[in-house]
């Protein structure tokens, strides 16, 4: 079941639209990576969806709903550029924030003590941010962005300024999130991470949709007919041809790559067994990365 | 507690919280008597450092007979012929210009008369050498018409009148136009600086959470009018606490000074009687008869209704100009692009502090006066001005309507600033024209 649609939402800037008819349709307790090169159109999308701005046109239904100022109390927004205010002190920034969430002092206090517990943060609550590290500021952002535990967290390139330690504590935590029953639009344009912790995808490019999907879908829909395999044997015995061989490893396995339907990938098996030894075999897919740039690129020539 | 007066408070709370607020409150008044003190100071004592004007007269006629009255402003010294007239030895012996009184000069229509200086001459020396030369011609013609110097004097006549306003039941009472004048311009100069002070500081607020991107969190939770509006109030009540802090503290001072002076009369006396060889009960008679005068003068003020009056347009006034900074603010990304819009903002402002201090204060009911104080963008200043001057017996419907149409606008600007501010808080990047902004107020939100 979808927890947010976008149905043909079109918003135009003076003399240019930023996001042209687009179709979305997220599921329920998913981790929804928003693709797209910068300036696609996903922060307008984005602002959309939080009620910054509105369409021109177009619905948003939210949780079967047309989307409505009383949702923001669902919804927890991390914008890519992170602010703070940086006079205040730790703790009450995040009560603040949680108030205005509609959250009482009282819980805001005690969610904000939670969280800074969690993420270690606890001896600092009565700092100011400008003392803070980078890293722990956008701790602090992340926390005010679930504090009020939204039904529908958007993360705008959350990874950005974290190290890699404090990018794997937050992946545990959005994954967490989703456990829990959260959906979350994860907009970036960092690939490596989609694939790891995304659910769906979806992308834009030049302010239209190109394509959306689960990962394992998307990914399929855009394999080539190509094998990976790793094997010890006599190859030249094999009838189908490989199209690369590699130098045998020292244990005498060789990397081979085969351009084959999938109707001949059970011949292979079979003959490969009968004349050596496989490790590995598998249909190489293409990253989500690779697919990303494949439709950039044709954007630019299309 | 509603979101506006949550945002009302964080802008309150942070701001009171702050070393510099505690330090500009009490400063601050000093400050601005301290600023006031020196240019009252400059003005009054006409120039510091300025040296003594001394002018070397030919007189050829001797009709001056040298009696030019000199001073520390301007001296007359005299030549007896044509060769000192040398430019290079006027500057070199000092003296500031050069004075001819031409041979057969008619003191009944003197003409002819020159004044050469190797300086560009000022009107003020100008007319100060006229004034002199005039009293010595026209104390001369008295002479003869046979007018003597203490009958001179004689025809000196101080007038002075008591001038009343008739109030509500008909009998006649003192106007006290000095101490109504004075307080006025204290009362519009509070709320210019107010207006000033912390509207700057709504627009710095703003640009603030513009750059560091905390809008489009504080956006995503609440409407930009009610974050608008927050800044606002917050503010408002920082500048109304700092207010209070001042009459506190003012109340104070007045209490230990008074009470320090009257509590120990007795060393009073005695430091009068040796200060002065004067009889003491004549002299604290004559003490305690002024300050009754005074504070009945005081007492005799409608303070109701000047209070009233104050609140009114000092809430008015810093509400609607507060909101067109706010406007400023979203509309720029950085303090340094602020100019081009302050500009019509803070003008009417200042054109109101200015004819506020000439034409509003000598005739507080010319028309000028009356509708500059209808207008909104002066009236907050201009009617303070007038109010404690005002009769409220017959006038009060002046400021009744001027308080209508100042809350009927600060509506309207307030709904034209949110327009503005709420597209401009999420533009980045571009230097918007009016053209732009023009066009901000028809954007969908």
């Amino acid at each position: 079941m979808a927890f947010l649609e976008i149905n043909n939402v079109t918003k135009g800037y003076e003399g240019h639209l930023a996001i042209k008819e687009l179709n979305f349709s997220i599921p329920k307790g998913s981790i929804y990576g928003l693709l797209g090169p910068n300036g696609a159109g996903k922060t307008t999308l984005i602002r959309i969806i939080n009620q910054i701005t509105a369409a021109d046109s177009g619905d948003v239904i939210f949780d079967g709903e047309r989307l409505h100022p009383k949702h923001v109390e669902r919804i927890g927004y991390l914008p890519e550029e992170r602010g703070l205010y940086k006079k205040m002190k730790v703790l009450e920034q995040i009560v603040y924030f949680g108030r205005l969430k509609n959250l009482s002092r009282k819980e805001s206090e005690k969610r904000a003590l939670h969280w800074l517990g969690k993420f270690e943060l606890l001896d600092w609550k009565y700092k100011k941010i400008e003392e803070l590290s980078k890293g722990m500021a956008q701790k602090v952002q992340f926390i005010l962005t679930v504090l009020h535990e939204p039904e529908l967290i958007i993360l705008d390139e959350p990874f950005s300024g974290f190290d890699p330690v404090n990018t794997e504590l937050i992946k545990e935590e959005i994954k967490q999130l989703r456990d829990e029953g959260a959906t979350i639009i994860f907009s970036t344009h960092r690939m490596e991470s989609v694939e790891e912790i995304c659910d769906y995808v979806g992308m834009i490019n030049l302010s239209t949709k190109v394509l959306e999907g689960s990962v394992v879908e998307v990914r399929n829909s855009f394999k080539t007919n190509s094998y990976e395999v790793r094997f010890k044997g006599d190859i030249d015995a094999v009838s189908i041809v490989p199209t690369t061989i590699g130098k045998p490893d020292a244990l005498g396995y060789a990397e081979l790559q085969f351009n084959i339907d999938e109707r001949q990938s059970k011949q292979l098996i079979d003959q490969l067994n009968t004349h050596g030894e496989i490790s590995e075999f598998k249909q190489s897919l293409p990253s989500i990365k690779d697919i990303f740039i494949q439709k950039v690129e044709e954007g630019k020539h299309g | 507690m509603g979101k506006i007066g949550l945002i009302t408070w964080r802008e309150y709370i942070t701001r009171v919280r702050k070393k510099s607020f505690l330090i500009m409150t009490i400063l601050g008044p000093l400050l601005i008597a301290a600023f006031y003190g020196v240019i009252i100071y400059l003005a009054v004592s006409d120039g510091i450092g300025k040296e003594t004007e001394r002018i070397l007269v030919y007189d050829q006629a001797n009709v001056l007979k040298k009696s030019v009255e000199s001073d520390d402003k301007m001296a007359f010294e005299y030549s007896e012929g044509w060769e000192d007239r040398n430019h290079e030895r006027l500057s070199e012996d000092g003296y500031a210009g050069w004075l001819y009184i031409p041979e057969g000069i008619n003191k009944y229509d003197p003409k002819g008369i020159v004044y050469e200086s190797d300086k560009s001459v000022s009107i003020e020396s100008k007319e100060r050498i006229k004034s002199r030369i005039s009293s010595v011609f026209s104390n001369q013609k008295m002479k003869e018409l046979g007018v003597s110097a203490s009958a001179m004097d004689s025809i000196k006549t101080r007038v002075s009148i008591a001038a009343q306003t008739i109030g509500e039941s008909g009998e006649a009472k003192d106007s006290n136009i000095e101490i109504r004048t004075i307080l006025g311009m204290v009362l519009s100069f509070a709320i210019y600086f107010f207006i000033f002070l912390y509207g700057v500081q709504v627009m710095k607020g703003v640009i603030e959470e513009k750059t560091n991107r905390i809008v489009e969190i504080i956006v995503s939770s609440v409407k930009p009018f009610q974050l608008m509006m927050g800044k606002v109030f917050g503010l408002a009540l920082v500048g109304l606490t700092q207010i209070v802090i001042w009459i506190v503290l003012s109340m104070i001072f007045i209490g230990v000074i008074t009470t320090g002076v009257l509590g120990d009369s007795n060393a009073l006396m005695e430091m009068a009687q040796s200060a002065q060889d004067m009889p003491v009960d004549q002299m604290t008679n004559g003490m305690s008869m002024a300050q009754d005068t005074m504070l009945d003068k005081i007492r005799d003020l409608n303070f109701p209704f000047i209070i009233t009056t104050f609140v009114v347009f000092f809430l008015g006034g810093y509400l609607m100009y507060s909101a067109l900074f706010a406007a400023v603010g979203a509309a720029v990304d950085s303090e340094t692009d602020t100019q081009q819009f302050m500009l019509p903002i803070t003008l009417p402002l200042v054109f109101a502090i200015a004819i506020s201090t000439s034409v509003v204060m000598r005739d507080p009911n010319g028309p000028l006066s009356f509708w500059l104080s209808m207008i909104p963008l002066t009236s907050p200043v201009v009617m303070m001005v007038r109010a404690p001057l005002l009769n409220a017996a017959t006038q009060w419907w002046e400021v009744a309507l001027s308080m209508g149409i100042l809350v009927v606008s600060f509506v309207f600007v307030i709904w034209l600033a949110g327009k503005i501010y709420r597209t401009g808080i999420l533009m980045y990047g571009k230097k918007p024209t009016y053209k732009e902004l023009y066009k901000w107020l028809f954007y969908k939100s």
